[in-house]
């Protein structure tokens, strides 16, 4: 990246220092994420039966749960969870939604179908909906992503579609058009490179919204597997013991905050720094 | 304004047509016989057979489908497996809890977020407005369940001045019982608040910017009168469209919080027949809540039109 487009990118954090901390958790968790390993002090497996329940102390700085399990450590390595559901529910949201909202504003006819069928899903209030896909496909970690991601897919369908029509109508691109430019140039060279930063913007607030509902369905016992460690699991089994270890409840649930707050705050500030004829279909505030 | 109406009706129809397909095909996308998933592991050979005539699996899948609406158009939503009761009755056992706890919640949405996103458009850019809508955002990036346990352990374990769980009706223990659906209502407007605040402030903002704001305050009129009179009232417009959705939109997150709390609305009831393999329930329950989601779209749309003539046909 050249230092000019670095700078670029680089200033509505500087803008907002508040934005700049909310990039350095995310980068801490991606951090944490990746060398897993290295960083937990335990074997987030590993029962303790003689250490149940033991708040936190020099030894387990986060305390213990039901089985003895080190908390610190199972908190770490939630951390690759929520990046995986992350990741992978913006990665299914762009790779449905891109393709289908471009074409269908290059193709009105195919774009009258598809959008009918957008608005259709969107009929299904976004946890029914998954809900009812992880009924139909049992639950698991690939299975919660999906679910998730479709609830995403509609929404980036439609602002993707919005974003399209708006850049259909730009003079460069009908110049283009009539000096022959092939619809494959036009998707390529005019729109998917204009779209790049509003799908910036769309995808930390998916991958924000997508750490929630993967929360919820790990709560439900409708997520990830519960030997899995994932904040919404190590949450569910708090449940039983909020009087008795309240420390349980705290870690986990800090950690979905922070991450999906410091998403929020990142989104926001990059929303703030786009073209302002793209910014409203965000919803944003003035 | 009628050709508008006629238009956004048949649009919905449609709409709930096509989700409708979707959800009759919900019980045979389920893996297995379908008559297994309807009647349950349990269910003996004869069980099955007749089952299978009466319901006509053998017939041709859209003769199925038809038969399927049919019955639903005229409030037959088919068997629980579990109760052994007609779905409809096992859901509108579950609508008290659900209404009362939508209602409650959408009463804290409005007097928490409308004030508060109006005081932060007002004094917008002062360290008070960043304050008001940075506590929205964080508020909307906690998982409600979280919330719902920390208020339990609060108000329910520590101080023991609120119940924890379950919801007596109102109708054999009177209004006091509206006490247990304090805490979930708060744990579902919370999320619901911050988006109304951060909404009703970006529509202030909007409307300030109009040349009628800048005319009335050049007129000499109170600024705080220029806020109540010319801006709030047409920002309110947005706002309020918004409502609706939110309602409709509770009727599922309630999903959570029910759980949390253990109420038996319809929230807790998906995740019971769930876990129960309770599916026509579940259909059921979907049927009528994208419904419910439908209708309060097209009344949304068209009172909005009613206020605001401008509103043209895409």
């Amino acid at each position: 990246m050249s230092r000019a487009a670095l700078t670029l990118w680089l200033t509505p954090f500087l803008a907002r220092p508040i934005a700049l901390i909310g990039l350095g958790v995310l980068l801490v968790m991606v951090f944490a994420a990746i060398f897993a390993p290295w960083l937990a002090p335990y074997d987030p497996y590993a029962m303790q039966p003689i250490a149940r329940l033991m708040p936190p102390d020099a030894a387990h700085w986060f305390g213990t749960d039901q089985f003895g399990r080190d908390t610190l450590s199972r908190t770490v390595y939630s951390a690759r969870m929520a990046l995986l559901i992350g990741s992978g529910v913006v990665f299914f949201a762009l790779v449905t939604g891109v393709p289908i909202g471009v074409l269908s504003a290059l193709f009105p006819r195919l774009g009258h179908v598809l959008m009918r069928m957008v608005d259709v899903l969107m009929a299904f209030p976004s946890l029914l909906l998954a809900l009812g896909l992880i009924v139909i496909l049992g639950p698991s970690v690939v299975n919660s992503i999906l679910a998730i991601g479709i609830g995403f897919m509609t929404t980036t369908t439609r602002i993707v579609y919005g974003l399209s029509l708006r850049l259909r109508a730009e003079t460069y691109v009908e110049a283009a058009r009539s000096m022959g430019s092939g619809t494959a140039w036009l998707v390529f060279k005019h729109i998917l490179p204009n779209l790049i930063s509003p799908l910036l913007v769309q995808a930390s607030f998916v991958f924000a919204f997508a750490q929630l509902g993967a929360a919820s369905l790990d709560f439900l016992g409708l997520g990830a597997p519960p030997e899995i460690p994932s904040w919404g699991n190590m949450l569910a089994e708090s449940r039983t013991f909020i009087t008795r270890a309240s420390w349980l409840l705290f870690f986990p649930g800090l950690m979905i905050v922070l991450t999906a707050f410091s998403l929020n705050l990142v989104g926001d500030a990059l929303r703030d720094r786009l073209d302002p004829r793209f910014r409203d279909v965000f919803g944003g505030e003035g | 304004m009628w050709a508008f109406a006629l238009k956004r009706a048949g649009a919905m129809l449609v709409t709930l047509w096509a989700a409708s397909v979707i959800i009759f095909a919900f019980i045979h996308l389920i893996p297995g016989d379908p008559i297994y998933v309807l009647l349950g592991d349990t269910a003996t050979p004869d069980q099955a057979d007749r089952l299978r005539r009466e319901m006509g699996l053998d017939d041709p899948i859209v003769v199925q489908y038809f038969r399927w609406a049919g019955h639903a158009l005229t409030g037959d939503l088919g068997q629980s497996i579990f109760f052994q009761a007609p779905v409809a009755s096992v859901i509108a056992d579950g609508a008290e809890t659900s209404i009362l706890l939508a209602t409650l919640t959408m009463i804290w949405v409005v007097l928490i977020g409308v004030p508060i996103g109006v005081i932060a458009a007002v004094r917008q850019g002062t360290w008070l407005d960043q304050t008001l809508s940075g506590g929205a955002m964080l508020m909307a990036s906690v998982p409600t369940f979280w919330v719902g346990l920390y208020l339990i352990l609060i108000f329910a374990a520590t101080l023991g001045w609120l119940p924890s769980s379950g919801y007596p009706s109102i109708f054999e223990g009177g209004l006091g019982n509206l006490r247990y659906l304090i805490l979930p209502s708060l744990t579902l407007a919370a999320p619901n608040a911050a988006l109304i605040l951060r909404l009703t402030r970006a529509s202030m903002l909007d409307v300030a910017r109009e040349d009628y704001v800048r005319t009335a305050r050049a007129k000499g009129i109170r600024p705080w009168q220029v806020v109540t009179r010319h801006i709030l009232r047409n920002a309110l417009l947005t706002v309020v469209s918004a409502f609706g959705f939110t309602f409709a939109a509770l009727l599922s997150e309630a999903v959570v919080t029910e759980t949390v709390f253990a109420l038996p609305g319809i929230g807790r009831l998906v995740v019971q027949s769930i876990l129960r393999r309770d599916y026509p329930v579940i259909q059921g329950i979907i049927l009528v809540i994208v419904v419910i989601y439908l209708v309060i779209n097209l009344i949304v749309d068209l009172t909005y039109r009613y206020l605001d003539p401008r509103v043209e046909l895409q």
